[in-house]
């Protein structure tokens, strides 16, 4: 880890005013994500600003469903009773990631700008075209047993986004208040937030330098009151999913009206999938209808030797969580 | 029926060892009280504290943070931090260093390469200086040498610098080039030979092992088995990492505060190293948190710490990374193994082949002996066992907990729960059908197996009884539901070492051995076996361990600790009884004066005549008179072959290599393990929901230590069935995985609510306590029962360890 100076910004004009004069310098909230990259000189920073005491807090109701700040804790968001009664996928998804102590340090602001997991990201001993644009992908031909299969390229076939909360923010039209640093605010959907590796995979976000998450809202819906998070993973607890899927029906008399579907760990970035949704809506809620909107969810997944189980696995994980939620 | 017979005959052959005993030590001196090495076992009173769940003496001190860790001696004066830079790359050689940047940062004191780094007097790279070393040698490479790369991870330079902090940064801005070439990453590799270790000098492999005529029988017999298991490269991951801290207090004298767990063996070897006499190097190591075996031999880090800390004139820390704790200390190598078996229609071995392939290093033909298991668990009358050794871009693999019998019993348990389904047997009774009432290998008797009894345990636990004989029919829910068992066992090693004890005539007595304590609960066994055997209460004890300055003993490693330790501990309190027994029958104010020494017995610290025990005086009393404020004992102890041999007056075996060659007895400890496992037959997660291990394990010290070792050692096992994989590029090999995030251990989630119990056993072959190390049997088996419970769930085996959700899916879509 370099040398860094370190201030606290106690407003968002403030903290971008800051980067603003070091484009180099860094946010930091919860420090889960951040730390960790630093430490391994994978991200350097000369400054770090501290936005932890910004007042991007708070869960509320609002007449569209809720806004939440983005400095609130995963821990808070993910034991909130709003959350829990009207998306209860957000919840589980936000529960069922990291450990007890991170969940209650990190932002959810900050999960959403988590890196990916991919062994060769997180070395800095190995090639890798996100951290060294040029410098080659081994993942391609190597250890590819956790990386995508959906939104690949042959620039980089990482899961960009390796964490849950993401997944269920996309699924449920989840949208981000973003504030740059002219004090600007924008508003931008969580699926068009993260971008396909393509060419660029350096590139991960729309966001700007300098810019700020300030708040997600999210819209009421009964498909995402009945929604849940299912997660895949090798141990029970602590773990990235190898699969993982955010859904939300609603039924009326034994037909969907309306459903959300997203899958986790096996896209480059959280995966959005409109294809199983138009596969759902309008069909009965049946195994059959849940089996073929898997089908269409993964019908351009391009696998690799040691991920291929993902198409199947990512399958299966969606048709379990729509029948949870088909009761 | 067989038991009966073993029984009786043990019976005999212990009153004939007795017998023995008692002449040898009478013709030696008439001083010694009769009987010393049996007393112990033979006479339950003297076991007050031993066999008690005492908690841990040393619990106090870890919760409280007193307990000082070899990294946490921040007190030196002048100590400064180095910090290592690896190779990025697993092949190629050293063309150049950019050192300025480096050298900019605040507070470098020095970048040491392999142009200017001091040199060891020797290393390992010869057979002198393997010879020299001792047996703490593992990798017999030493890295910055020379301008060569063999591994990725391998040092390259050694930055030293006033922080730790200072030191990471400057080694992040030190520039190396390396021209690379393209590496081997692992046995799979085609572009690799296969050898045959067996006819190399020096190997730690073994060649080639036979009895009978293995493929003529297997080919003749009636049923047959055939499979290939394949095992992930696994580390060892203690929560500790390595760390050392060197010090020269003069220009010939060097203490070294080691995370190892024998502070003897790295003392020999550092004294070796780097040309000092023994006694001027010190190891302490107080407290280590784990270890595993990866800090049981002397790695490359210990080394070059203490030829930095030379050249920089001041103590040198040096703490391993997470991401370096994956490319110093060794590791599980990757392996395969196929494994015949040919039996009769009842289910008899007659015949075993085992052929293994594994990676080991470029300099080292190094590899688990699995083929010593392999021979020995069943009655099988034609045996034969082949190693094959692929040379690879890596550090030398390691001893990890239960080398060779971890994996071959996850190849041989599966494969006898295969032959049982073939023929339709109970996969508790196929393996009673091929019980060994002797070792097949040696064809020596037991010195005591109590495998029935646990087989017969475990299943009263487990309810093993309400079994469907029938795979694939049990579902709860969306889960299959399935059972396994398997047989674990460990062989007592051979293994000596010395102990001191001083008591003190106010009662209080200090109890000093240079052993190490893992965690595993060693401060609080040998305190309770000094409590006994010094006949005062444990919170009188102060047992003092982890100095090399204290009697010279063994590793704490291949389950040798407890034994050796309880045993030496036990023959110095007779050596001290010795001397107060002579002190009281010349005291002529002593109620035992002109008594004979041999007449004088010790219980409780109170020394009586056998034939009136009310005839007689405390030690306290006895040494007040004699105006004696302490005295001490000291004695070695034997554990294993060693200690019979030494009690039957036969040469002791030349090597641990050749323990039970000579000695009467085979040895081991015995157990099996039941496990229910819940599998999820879309989402190829395995869960397990029940578990059962009984062990037999000669006399259990401490029944609460004793239960945690075997949930550790369960726990390890299920991470080595369920998740646990290092992963190297194959194009590369470099770990893509080198981090506790990636690398899974399990979690308090993937463990249910064990049960764990002890068959009572009484030995009086393997030392003199009759103890038997505990320490690795739990992870034996424990795979082959995870796995034996996927087939009864699911009907489909799985021969790949890691058994990870990808691997069930795969399996899960063969035909049945």
């Amino acid at each position: 880890m370099n040398d860094f100076s370190y201030t606290q910004a106690t407003t968002a004009k403030e903290a971008t005013g800051r980067t603003k004069d070091q484009p180099q310098a860094a946010y930091i909230a919860g420090g889960t994500t951040l730390l960790d990259l630093m430490k391994a000189n994978l991200q350097e920073h000369p400054q770090l600003v501290d936005i932890n005491t910004i007042p991007f807090k708070g869960i509320e109701q609002t007449k569209d469903g809720l806004r939440i700040g983005a400095m609130e804790r995963m821990s808070d968001v993910g034991e909130n009773k709003l959350v829990l009664e009207q998306f209860p996928a957000i919840s589980e998804s936000l529960l069922l990631a990291a450990s007890p102590q991170l969940r209650n340090m990190a932002s959810i602001g900050g999960n959403i700008l988590q890196r990916t997991r991919c062994g060769y990201f997180r070395d800095a001993a190995f090639p890798c075209n996100k951290r060294v644009p040029g410098s080659g992908c081994p993942a391609l031909e190597g250890d590819n047993h956790n990386l995508a299969v959906l939104g690949t390229s042959d620039s980089c076939i990482a899961t960009a986004y390796p964490g849950d909360l993401s997944v269920a923010l996309a699924a449920f039209d989840a949208v981000l208040t973003l504030e740059n640093q002219k004090g600007k605010q924008r508003q931008v959907p969580v699926k068009d937030f993260y971008l396909l590796p393509g060419n660029t995979p350096q590139k991960e976000t729309v966001l700007e330098a300098g810019e700020l998450i300030v708040a997600i809202t999210i819209p009421a819906a009964a498909h995402a009151q009945r929604s849940t998070y299912l997660k895949v993973r090798e141990r029970s607890s602590y773990a990235y999913a190898l699969a993982s899927a955010a859904v939300g029906l609603d039924v009326h008399g034994g037909t969907i009206r309306s459903a959300r579907v997203a899958l986790g760990g096996v896209g480059t970035k959280p995966w959005r999938s409109p294809e199983a949704e138009k596969a759902l809506v309008g069909q009965p809620a049946t195994e059959a209808t849940f089996r073929a909107a898997a089908a269409a969810a993964l019908r351009g997944a391009q696998p690799r030797k040691e991920n291929a189980f993902k198409v199947e696995l990512a399958q299966n994980t969606l048709v379990q969580a729509l029948m949870k939620v088909a009761g | 029926m067989n038991d009966l017979l073993l029984k009786s005959r043990n019976k005999q052959r212990q009153q004939r060892l007795r017998h023995e005993v008692s002449r040898l030590y009478l013709s030696l001196t008439d001083l010694i009280p009769m009987d010393t090495e049996s007393t112990f076992f033979e006479n339950p009173p003297q076991t007050v504290a031993v066999g008690q769940p005492l908690s841990r003496v040393d619990g106090r001190a870890k919760v409280t943070g007193a307990a000082k860790y070899s990294a946490e001696y921040n007190h030196l004066p002048g100590m400064v931090h180095a910090v290592i830079k690896t190779s990025d790359v697993a092949k190629g050689r050293v063309t150049g260093f950019d050192l300025s940047a480096a050298q900019r940062e605040p507070g470098v004191l020095a970048i040491l390469t392999h142009q200017n780094l001091p040199k060891p007097a020797l290393t390992a790279e010869t057979k002198e200086g393997k010879e020299a070393i001792g047996y703490s040698v593992q990798m017999t490479f030493m890295p910055l040498q020379s301008d060569q790369i063999f591994y990725a991870g391998q040092p390259v330079a050694i930055v030293v610098a006033d922080t730790l902090e200072h030191a990471q940064q400057a080694a992040a801005k030190l520039r190396v080039s390396i021209a690379a070439e393209a590496p081997i990453a692992s046995y799979q590799d085609t572009k690799a030979p296969r050898y045959n270790p067996g006819g190399k000098p020096d190997a730690d492999a073994e060649g080639t092992k036979r009895r009978g005529k293995a493929a003529e029988a297997f080919a003749a017999a009636p049923a047959q088995v055939t499979a290939t298991y394949s095992h992930a490269t696994n580390h060892h991951s203690p929560m500790e990492p390595s760390a050392t801290i060197a010090h020269w207090e003069a220009a010939d004298r060097l203490t070294v505060y080691d995370a190892t767990q024998g502070v003897s063996w790295q003392q020999r070897a550092l004294s070796a190293i780097l040309g000092l006499p023994q006694d001027q190097v010190r190891v302490i190591t107080k407290y280590l948190g784990g270890g595993f075996g990866c800090k049981g031999p002397i790695w490359p880090h210990s080394v070059l710490t203490a030829l930095t800390a030379k050249a920089v004139g001041r103590p040198v820390k040096l703490v391993l990374t997470r991401p370096q704790m994956f490319t110093s200390v060794g590791h599980r190598e990757d392996q395969e193994q196929t494994l015949r078996l040919g039996a009769t229609k009842q289910g008899k071995l007659l015949a075993l082949l085992h052929e293994k392939t594994s990676t080991t290093s470029p300099w080292d033909d190094y590899a688990e002996t699995n083929s010593k298991f392999m021979g020995m668990l069943y009655q099988c009358p034609n045996f034969e066992a082949t190693t094959k050794l692929v040379k690879g871009n890596v550090m030398t693999p390691t001893w990890m907990r239960a080398p060779g019998e971890a994996p071959g019993s996850f190849a041989l348990e599966s494969s006898m729960d295969d032959l049982a389904y073939q023929l339709g047997l109970d996969p508790v009774q196929i393996r009673l059908v091929n019980h060994a009432d002797k070792d097949p290998a040696t064809g020596q008797p037991w010195s005591s197996k109590s495998l029935k009894q646990c087989y017969q345990r475990g299943a009263e636990l487990f309810g093993w009884s309400k079994r469907n004989p029938k795979n694939g029919l049990t579902r709860d829910g969306k889960y299959l539901v399935g059972w396994g068992m398997a047989t674990a066992t460990y062989p007592v090693n051979d293994s000596q070492g010395n102990a001191r004890v001083r008591l003190f005539a106010d009662g209080h007595a200090v109890v000093q051995v240079a052993a190490t304590d893992l965690g595993t609960g060693t401060y609080t066994v040998i305190t309770q076996v000094a409590a006994d055997c010094l006949g005062i209460a444990p919170d009188k004890v102060r047992f003092e361990l982890g100095d090399s300055a204290l009697p010279t003993t063994n590793i704490s490693g291949g389950s040798m600790g407890a034994g050796t330790f309880a045993s030496s501990v036990y023959t110095a309190a007779q050596d001290l009884w010795q001397k107060l027994t002579k002190m009281a029958v010349t005291d002529a104010k002593s109620p035992l004066f002109r008594a004979k020494p041999a007449e004088v017995e010790v219980v409780k610290g109170r020394l009586q005549l056998k034939a009136n025990p009310a005839k007689g005086e405390d030690f306290a009393a006895l040494m007040k008179r004699g105006s004696l404020t302490d005295l001490e004992g000291f004695g070695q102890g034997k554990y294993g072959a060693g200690y019979e041999a030494a009690q039957s007056g036969a040469p002791a075996p030349a090597k641990p290599d050749d323990a039970g060659k000579e000695s009467g007895h085979a040895m081991y400890s015995f157990g099996a393990h039941f496990c229910e496992v819940r599998v999820d037959p879309e989402l190829g997660t395995v869960r397990i929901t029940k578990w059962v291990s009984v062990v037999a394990g000669g006399r259990i010290l401490n029944p609460k230590t004793a239960r945690s070792q075997v949930l550790g050692g369960a726990t390890m096992g299920i991470g080595a069935a369920l998740m646990e994989q290092t992963v190297r590029d194959p194009n590369l090999a470099r770990y893509t995985n080198a981090s506790l995030a990636d690398y899974h251990v399990p979690v308090n989630a993937d463990i249910p609510d064990m049960t764990v119990e002890f068959i009572d056993e009484h030995d009086p072959y393997i030392n003199a306590l009759g103890v038997k190390g505990i320490g690795e049997i739990a992870i034996v088996g424990t795979a082959a029962a995870v796995g034996n419970a996927i087939f009864h769930a699911t009907g489909r085996r799985l021969r790949s360890l890691p058994m990870t959700p990808d691997k069930v899916l795969e399996a899960m879509r063969q035909p049945v």
